[in-house]
């Protein structure tokens, strides 16, 4: 367990450095892509870009040259000095004014679509066939067809005031929650429902179709001659046993929203996440804010692939690590 | 690979033909493949969807047609000052600001707004309203279309092409192939799809790509389609591979190589063939998370580039004026949400009729 650990770590670290370096090289070889020239605008002289170049370190060139470029950018990053090209803001500090407005978003989400998803999941496996298993089976597939800018804008037509109706809710904006916890859920809860709507669908689908595997296993027969009641039959033995893989699915789809998986969701309720920070650097073409935000996303995603597959060596004994 | 759906229905429906005796084809017995048309065929929602996504690619198709003949607005052209005859009388496609006098007080109306959903009241124009530079929703939607589903499907076609090479490459050869490979999908599987997409998208639209003989401008629809068909390659690589893995050790592979078959043939015609329905099922599906995508990096701006419609495009173009002019994203985000509604049903049908241990299905 210890070897498979470090191993692991010693993989991610790889995995974050690879990722780092493919988005360097996006912005920095792709032909446009040199900042300077960017920055300098249309009428630059050569001696401008130059200048331009010393000033943001993309005055080495050729192979080491730039690997010697991306490790700076490297340092400044993990020293917290590295800044945007295109305002000079500090970018680890707007990821970390970011990141209180990405969490509240993503957690609030993650518990409204895992408590649905496992209501939805397991209503429509124990009525499968029936009416209600195939409304439920209907309104999953909706959700998870429905593209979230549209979702958000919808809600926010008809229920914060776009119409012309009275507002149910406020029209996006964020309040933090240590000002005031309840103008915090009421602003954030057409956020969370918009993201969470198609994970909904997708968990409630998947859930569904776990059970009705589970039920047709030994042990749950065993169960039910041993005289369980179905309810018990239903909590202790099915629903823990079906769970396990939602439960990784979970730890990955959470990461992934942390990790910028919240930008369209920010960006139509005007959420100043990580995301939002993210969007507003790819208008200006702003390489330093999104390989911060790219990295700190991909970090993420690493570390709770690796939670979830000890989770999952936990939560089933049939699992081993190696 | 994309031949291998081509073959799955014409086969099917020659089968089909030979069943109903319209056509000289003998019947062969029931292959897999008949056994799950004929489950796929009682499936009238997925049959239903499937008819209601050809109907939105037909439409989409026709949009020229419906310039010419309907409304007469090209999509991409400025019509600010324009104005559309309505009940006899004209009306300006972008409301002039005036001012009227509320109790007295007079009070400034801005200008600027797009006129709304005319509903055929002005012969064709406008059916859905105007957008902020006096373009056709209609049009632009119809238009728009074309460039998200040809997105959508084609990204959707690459990334099973290029994950079933790399899946049959990595699951037939193993060792040292399959590790690289593997680590391929790991590397893209890190990354967040979106953000990944963004910085493709972005870097890519200021110059376009002119590398290795290829030459795409900005603006080129091929930007985006590659940016969408990479990032979802292990999405479809990585439960193949798993597959593959498992068929290599089947008695039918070590039959084949002691017949003398190489690694090509052994490939595409031992192991391709039975990981067919899985691939099916995956590109269906593939289509509609392709399509999404497309939109999210277009909503973005990372993705097709404006005057160029495309349905994300729209819904970003619209936001601002959501209080407004409503017309111009929530139309878009409809048709987005139909579209990928029928792929899904349909491609939940497919799997239901391809996959033998299908339980409880939605019809019945």
């Amino acid at each position: 367990m210890g070897a498979f650990i470090v191993r692991r770590l010693f993989g991610m670290i790889l995995v974050l450095a690879a990722v780092s370096l493919i988005v360097y090289l996006i912005f920095i070889v792709i032909p446009g892509g040199n900042p300077a020239l960017r920055i300098a605008g249309k009428t630059a002289t050569p001696g401008n870009i130059k200048a331009i170049e010393l000033k943001l370190g993309l005055n080495h060139h050729g192979f080491f040259g730039f690997l010697w470029q991306w490790w700076d950018m490297m340092k400044a990053l993990f020293t917290g000095s590295l800044v945007s090209y295109y305002d000079g803001t500090n970018v680890v500090q707007q990821i970390k004014e970011g990141i209180p407005v990405t969490f509240s978003l993503a957690i609030g989400a993650g518990v409204i679509w895992m408590g649905f998803g496992i209501l939805v999941g397991t209503v429509s496996a124990v009525k499968a066939g029936q009416v209600s298993d195939r409304v439920i089976t209907a309104l999953a597939l909706i959700g998870i067809s429905l593209p979230v800018a549209w979702l958000g804008l919808l809600f926010r037509y008809f229920l914060a005031g776009e119409k012309g109706w009275p507002a149910i809710f406020p029209d996006g904006g964020y309040v933090p929650l240590t000002t005031d916890p309840v103008q915090w859920a009421y602003h954030m809860l057409l956020p969370w429902f918009t993201l969470a709507i198609l994970f909904i669908g997708f968990y409630g689908r998947v859930l569904r179709s776990n059970i009705l595997d589970t039920i047709n296993e030994d042990f749950v027969r065993t169960a039910k001659a041993k005289g369980l009641t179905s309810q018990r039959i239903l909590r202790k033995h099915v629903l823990r046993a079906s769970l396990i893989p939602i439960v990784t699915l979970f730890g990955l789809d959470f990461a992934a929203v942390l990790g910028g998986g919240a930008i369209i969701t920010e960006v139509v309720y005007s959420l100043p996440g990580v995301g939002f920070y993210a969007a507003r650097s790819i208008s200006q073409q702003d390489l330093p804010p999104l390989m911060g935000v790219t990295l700190f996303g991909a970090m993420f995603i690493v570390v709770f692939t690796l939670l979830v597959d000890i989770a999952y060596a936990y939560l089933d004994p049939r699992i081993r690590l190696s | 690979m994309a031949t291998t759906g081509d073959e799955f229905t014409l086969d099917t429906a020659a089968e089909l033909a030979a069943e109903e005796g319209s056509a000289g084809k003998e019947i062969q017995g029931r292959s897999p493949w008949a056994l799950a048309w004929r489950r796929l065929r009682r499936n009238y929602v997925a049959l239903g969807s499937l008819g209601v996504f050809i109907l939105v690619v037909v439409a989409c198709l026709l949009a020229p047609v419906y310039v010419s003949h309907v409304s007469g607005i090209p999509p991409n052209e400025v019509r600010l000052g324009d104005s559309v005859t309505k009940n006899g009388q004209k009306i300006p496609v972008i409301s002039n600001g005036s001012t009227k006098i509320v109790n007295g007080v007079p009070v400034v109306v801005p200008g600027g707004i797009p006129i709304g959903a005319q509903w055929g009241a002005t012969g064709g124009a406008y059916i859905l309203g105007a957008d902020e530079e006096g373009r056709d929703v209609t049009t632009r939607l119809l238009y728009g279309g074309r460039n998200s589903l040809y997105i959508g499907v084609t990204s959707a076609a690459i990334t099973t092409v290029v994950a079933v090479v790399l899946a049959l490459l990595a699951g037939y050869f193993g060792g040292g192939t399959d590790w690289v490979i593997s680590r391929f999908f790991d590397l893209i599987w890190a990354f967040p799809v979106i953000l990944l997409g963004i910085a493709l998208g972005t870097a890519l639209s200021v110059n376009g790509f002119h590398h290795f003989g290829i030459n795409l401008s900005g603006s080129s629809l091929w930007i985006t389609i590659g940016v969408v068909a990479f990032v979802f390659i292990p999405y479809i690589g990585r439960p193949l591979r798993g597959q593959i893995l498992a068929l290599r050790q089947r008695e039918f592979v070590e039959a084949a190589t002691a017949q003398g078959a190489g690694p090509i043939r052994i490939m595409f015609t031992e192991v391709l063939p039975n990981i067919a329905s899985t691939v099916l099922v995956l590109f269906t599906l593939i289509i509609a998370a392709c399509i999404l995508t497309e939109v999210g990096l277009s909503f973005l701006g990372a993705g097709v580039q404006p005057p160029n419609p495309s349905w994300g495009t729209m819904i970003e173009e619209g936001q601002s004026q959501l209080a407004t002019a409503p017309q111009i994203s929530l139309y878009a985000g409809l048709a987005i949400a139909v579209t990928v509604l029928a792929i899904n049903i349909f491609g939940d049908g497919l799997r239901d009729a391809l996959d033998p241990r299908a339980k409880v299905r939605i019809e019945h």
